[in-house]
């Protein structure tokens, strides 16, 4: 046998003992998710399919992030489409505003997501519970329905790019300058059809937050996923969520990969990625002095517990610079409440940040910190694409919680410590 | 006339179809937005039958479905691109809009030139510059699901098969 470890997870969800990569399969599927802007579309598609309910009403996750609280009546009626349903078919794990978070922080935290699973979601980050060692893929809504009716979809087996990642990171460096470093180096494309298998001994001096914004943003580079081993820190967590039995699976030892990447986590740098692309990267050495109008901390990609005892670190005793605008949107509202408790939000609010309930608001241009026309924007999202989060003629700048924090105090792309060229040599 | 749209690599689904307009699924209300960040000309001149091309990775982005159905809503009927986005592939043959991976297509293809496709026979046509292109068949698999009119007759059916 010769499988990486996604193809072991498919071989077992479509009940055979060996799959190899380009092979078509109907794999049994254990979460099936949407979000308020996927899940009515998938609605109508359910209903063209003659279906009349959901396959199994704890395996359907729907989770109104998006446009929630809602931003406007069209918004509205589209949350009310959804609860609507929700309630008709009885689904378990619905989620209404007050309990509501950004789905992909939601899940995990919810012990929704175990190890060895097979999860769909109508969102294209649902690669993120990659970070648990499940098969995660983000598909379109005729899929979400196919999903929710028959439990199963079709899947393409995927070949393996092999990531591994050696060593530990230097203070001020976390998950998102790991996995935009990859970015860069693949290519928004560099990994498409393809799985991003994590390995090496540099994982286990990965908090699970780092891991999940690693995974998270297996999408930007093409990926149908990202995946880590589960090792001791996963278990935990796992544990602690009350997640079900998780099912372990390890890449075979003469497993096939197309391409090989390593990356020293001691030798990386904060990384930017500029506009438009996430491949756009630049160690933070070499970035010049760019101005900028807006701050974003927050997102399916950090905005968990980590990013924002990071971000606090940076604000601690310091202010905003004049002029720019602070936006922290923790991700569930666990986070909210533990960075409550933990005195965070005291570090933002005295810094002049202004506090958001969880939402995608900004992160998607839907609402809660648009952009203007000619806007600069240092936010710990996951895309940077034209428009993204505002007007068409606004830039958005991708970094990590602790650069955002630094460039909002000083007015500019920085990161905190010091990074100089001859330092990094 | 059958009209091409060609634009460049990388054409993502928040340039296809803006966030910001993603609170309807009608694909004739969609389709009046689509391209709009990128070429706000685009939806004034698309005549039903038009054909988008594009270069690499079209379609990368988010998953929303509402992507391809803005391009069908718009009138398209077949985007040629030199490798599409893993899930906007998916999504298409979901949704049934016809999409041709053909590089060497793209290359000889400009804006404005008149162009057939005929799905069955796999050829394209450029009937402005008189030459023409074989695109590669699709797997079994997924040219079945596009015989059966997409992912959604194909649950009918299973779901037929099931009940009997
Ligand atoms: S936070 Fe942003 S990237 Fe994450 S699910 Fe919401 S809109 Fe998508």
């Amino acid at each position: 046998m010769k499988m990486t470890m996604t193809q072991k997870i498919f071989a077992q969800a479509c009940g055979k003992s060996e799959v190899e990569a380009g092979e078509f399969i109907l794999a049994n599927l254990d979460i099936v998710l949407g979000n308020d802007i996927t899940t009515p579309v998938a609605q109508d598609a359910f209903e063209r399919m003659e279906a009349v309910t959901v396959f199994d009403k704890d395996k359907v996750v729907i989770v109104p992030d998006h446009f929630t609280p809602n931003r406007d009546i069209r918004a509205a009626m589209q949350c009310q489409k959804v609860r609507n349903f929700a309630l008709d078919q009885e689904i378990t794990n619905y989620f209404e505003v007050g309990e509501v978070g950004i789905e992909h922080a939601l899940l995990p935290e919810k012990g929704l997501v175990s190890a060895g699973q097979v999860i769909i979601g109508a969102d294209s980050h649902t690669c993120t519970y990659g970070a648990l060692g499940a098969f995660a893929t983000g598909v379109g809504s005729t899929d979400m329905a196919a999903g929710m009716a028959m439990g199963k979809t079709w899947f393409r087996v995927p070949e393996a790019i092999r990531v591994e990642l050696t060593g530990k990171m230097p203070k001020w460096v976390s998950g998102k300058d790991v996995i935009l470093t990859l970015i860069g180096e693949l290519g928004v494309d560099g990994a498409t059809y393809q799985s991003l298998e994590f390995v090496g001994d540099g994982i286990k001096n990965l908090t699970m937050d780092d891991r999940f914004t690693i995974a998270n943003m297996a999408i930007e580079a093409g990926a149908k996923n990202g995946i880590f081993p589960v090792d001791e820190q996963t278990l935990a967590y796992l544990k602690e969520s009350g997640a079900k039995e998780p099912k372990i699976f390890e890449a075979d030892s003469d497993a096939e990969y197309v391409r090989e990447v390593k990356i020293d986590l001691a030798t990386l740098s904060p990384t930017v990625a500029f506009p438009h692309l996430p491949e756009n990267t630049k160690r933070i050495e070499d970035v010049e002095e760019i101005v900028i109008d807006q701050v974003v901390i927050g997102s399916c990609t950090n905005g968990r517990l980590d990013d924002l005892r990071i971000a606090a670190e940076v604000f601690k005793g310091r202010k905003v610079k004049k002029g720019v605008r602070v936006l922290i949107f923790p991700a569930t509202q666990k986070i909210y409440r533990q960075a409550m408790h933990a005195g965070y939000f005291d570090v933002f609010l005295d810094a002049g940040a202004v506090i958001s309930p969880p939402t995608c608001g900004p992160c998607l241009g839907g609402h809660m910190g648009v952009l203007a026309k000619g806007e600069r924007a240092v936010a710990t999202t996951n895309r940077n694409f034209v428009g993204r989060m505002g007007h068409v003629e606004s830039e958005v700048y991708l970094a990590s919680p602790a650069v955002a924090a630094e460039s909002a105090i000083q007015g500019i792309i920085a990161a905190p410590g010091t990074w100089t060229k001859e330092e990094r040599s | 006339m059958n009209q091409a749209f060609c634009y460049g690599d990388h054409i993502d689904t928040d340039v296809i179809i803006p966030a910001r307009f993603l609170d309807t699924s009608d694909a004739k209300v969609l389709g009046g937005y689509c391209m709009m960040d990128l070429d706000p000309s685009f939806v004034e001149k698309v005549n039903p039958g038009d054909m988008i091309v594009a270069g690499e990775n079209f379609g990368c982005g988010s998953s929303r479905e509402h992507a391809p159905l803005a391009i069908r809503g718009a009138g398209v009927t077949v985007v040629i691109a030199k490798s599409f986005a893993r899930i906007f592939f998916r999504n298409a043959i979901n949704v049934g809009l016809p999409i041709v991976a053909c590089p060497e297509a793209v290359e000889g293809i400009e804006s404005g030139d008149s162009i057939s496709v005929d799905l069955t026979a796999g050829i394209i046509k450029n009937e402005t510059k008189g030459c023409e292109w074989e695109m590669a068949p699709y797997p079994p698999f997924l040219q079945d699901m596009i015989d059966m009119g997409g992912l959604e007759n194909y649950v009918k059916q299973q779901k037929e098969k099931q009940n009997v």
